[in-house]
């Protein structure tokens, strides 16, 4: 019993002094709250369907973001590790009935091995050529998709797989929990020392190389990591939806991505995954007008990317907080001195 | 076999070459990697049909028209679009991708997504070695090799062709040298969607039109870019045909080849970039930091 007081005292007292100080951290809590508590509160298939999906892309934008944005390897071709593991996934768990359990990280592996393929031969490039070679290796599967329909199932794709779980709220709370959990490790990964390397990867490659550092690891590390997690999303994508088609491997979804981390801001790993939660639900709404849909979707990236080229969230989030100029140290905008070391901020 | 290889050689070369050149150039001077680039050859395309379909213009005057509309069209864009976040080079990328996006959504409320064709400028058929070859097909081939002169000579030849090629080496310089860097830029944009537009008008009456058309070339286009080496027109061009030639020889060779063009093609480019970085003609920039 004193021991239970203690941990809530404990909690509290985090919760006052390290969340409620921040308003993004309120935000970010009162997020993962709602995610977790919004199927018993509403009950409706196809908000949770759409939610679960947001998940699912949550953790393929962020893995984007983590070697295009940190490193700075500009990936056109990110649908690649998704479709990968996918039809991996499928592959298994329809010839060997391997459970989806299985068949995801399987899937990841793959993806993995995908990224070490596209790496291998992108080490040597940079800039836009690396970007505009990665936008080929997707089409090149494309085509191999369609060669083997024996194998692939051609256009139509490989449809029965088995469910992720038995009831569509406990798929919900895989895909959420799922994301929660990657993404969390994402953001560990970028914190960490190779997530500093990567940083000065992107910010000076030279300079890195200078400093004793074997950079060309770093990036195949880079591609692996951003593979294998892209690849737990298409493997969760594969089973969600029963299906694996080539559609996926269209240049519309490598694009899509991008346009996700981008319009989120990107290095920030939170960025990705707040603007899927923003555009996904955004383009299932504007499902009210069919024949625009897309075009008020384009529109709205448009603007919104002309007044805050950043990014949407970093944008908000440098108007709600500011940086106190002593300690470096994130405060509410509406504090005069910084919490911690008492500096007067502007 | 041969020579319909070589004719569509030929005529897929020209036009992923005239794109490539309009594509590499603004990149070359600007920065832009323009993904609304073949958008703009779409909506030429398009152009053309509404004005001889539903206007009732004659072709080549259509043609004209439209290369100015799109002439247009594209300034409007950059100046509201593109210019005030040009430093944020990701956010350039998205908002072309989101105009290529808009581009399409606009046709396809306008014209559907119906399969459209426009009849060739001029009908009838020769025999080359045994093949029927449409004199369509014979015009576009010589359009397209005209346009490709003219740009050459215009790039090579004229005050402004220089100023953009010097833009395109050294931006810094170039502004030092007096030339105004953002009035280049702008220059060259009208230039490169032009050239785009001309594409469009060359092709359209060989192609079907739908609102989905940008894509395939778009990505041919990046290839042929890369193949030849960012900014140069002698590798946009031989890359250009030798994308198209194995295209060709993979469509009409192999059974199921048609499922394989894009991948074969892009697999020799990825072949030639391990083993030249930097594209077929490119030149190992010193590493900008």
């Amino acid at each position: 019993m004193g021991l239970l007081t203690f941990y809530l005292r404990r909690l509290f007292a985090v919760v006052k002094g390290e969340v409620l100080v921040l308003p993004s951290r309120v935000v970010v809590v009162l997020f993962f709250v709602t995610l977790i508590a919004f199927p018993v509160l509403i009950d409706d298939p196809y908000l949770i369907r759409i939610l679960s999906l947001a998940s699912i892309f949550a953790i393929f934008a962020a893995s984007w973001d983590l070697l295009s944005g940190f490193t700075g390897q500009m990936n056109f071709g990110h649908a690649l590790f998704f479709v990968v593991s996918a039809y991996t996934a499928a592959l298994l768990n329809l010839h060997f009935k391997i459970p989806p359990w299985g068949t995801i990280p399987l899937g990841g592996l793959a993806a993995v091995l995908a990224g070490l393929v596209i790496g291998i031969p992108c080490l040597r490039l940079r800039g836009t050529y690396l970007a505009l070679t990665t936008l080929a290796f997707p089409i090149i599967l494309m085509g191999i998709v369609f060669a083997l329909p024996d194998l692939t199932g051609g256009e139509l794709g490989l449809s029965g797989l088995e469910r992720l779980a038995k009831s569509r709220v406990l798929s919900y709370y895989i895909c959420v929990v799922v994301m929660i959990t990657l993404v969390g490790i994402m953001w560990k990964i970028t914190d960490s020392k190779t997530g500093i390397i990567f940083h000065a990867i992107r910010e000076d490659e030279v300079a890195v190389r200078a400093s004793g550092i074997n950079t060309t690891r770093y990036k195949l590390l880079a591609f692996c990591l951003s593979g294998f997690f892209a690849g737990i999303a298409g493997g969760l994508y594969a089973h969600f939806m029963r299906i694996t088609g080539p559609s996926t491997l269209e240049v519309g979804m490598s694009f899509q991505v991008v346009i996700w981390a981008v319009f989120g801001g990107v290095v920030t790993i939170w960025g990705p995954v707040g603007a899927v939660f923003i555009l996904f639900p955004l383009l299932e709404f504007f499902r009210f007008w069919p024949e625009i849909r897309l075009l008020l979707f384009a529109f709205v990236i448009l603007i919104i990317l002309l007044y805050m080229p950043e990014g949407l969230l970093p944008w908000i989030r440098d108007k709600i907080e500011n940086e106190c100029p002593r300690c470096k140290i994130r405060n509410m905008a509406t504090r005069k001195t910084c919490r911690i070391c008492d500096a007067a901020i502007h | 076999m041969l020579s319909d290889i070589i004719l569509t050689t030929l005529i897929n070369g020209s036009t992923y070459a005239l794109l490539a050149i309009g594509f590499s150039l603004i990149f070359g001077v600007a920065r832009i990697v323009n993904i609304a680039h073949t958008a703009f050859y779409m909506v030429a395309a398009y152009c053309i049909f509404f004005a001889t379909h539903r206007l009732g213009v004659n072709p080549v005057t259509a043609m004209l028209m439209a290369v100015i509309v799109i002439v247009l069209l594209g300034l409007i864009c950059y100046k509201l679009f593109i210019e005030p976040i040009r430093e944020h080079e990701a956010a350039v990328l998205i908002a072309t991708i989101a105009l290529a996006m808009i581009f399409q959504e606009v046709m396809l409320l306008i014209f559907k997504g119906d399969f459209r064709t426009v009849p060739p400028l001029v009908s009838g058929y020769m025999n080359l070695a045994g093949v029927k070859v449409g004199y369509q097909q014979l015009l576009t081939i010589a359009a397209a090799l005209i346009i490709l002169a003219g740009v050459w000579a215009f790039l090579i030849k004229t005050r402004l062709g220089l100023a953009i090629r010097s833009t395109a080496q050294d931006r810094e310089v170039a502004n030092l040298m007096g030339m105004n860097e953002a009035r280049v830029a702008m220059l060259t944009l009208a230039v490169s969607v032009a050239i785009a537009a001309l594409t469009g008008a060359v092709v359209l009456p060989l192609t079907v039109l739908n609102p989905h058309m940008w894509m395939q070339p778009l990505i041919m286009m990046m290839a042929v870019v890369v193949l030849g080496g960012l900014g140069s027109l002698k590798g946009s061009f031989a890359g250009a045909f030798i994308l198209a030639f194995s295209e060709a020889l993979i469509v009409f060779l192999i059974p199921k080849g048609a499922f394989l063009r894009e991948s074969v093609a892009l697999s020799i480019m990825i072949l030639v970039l391990l083993m030249r970085p930097e594209g077929l003609f490119g030149i190992v920039f010193e590493e900008e930091r």
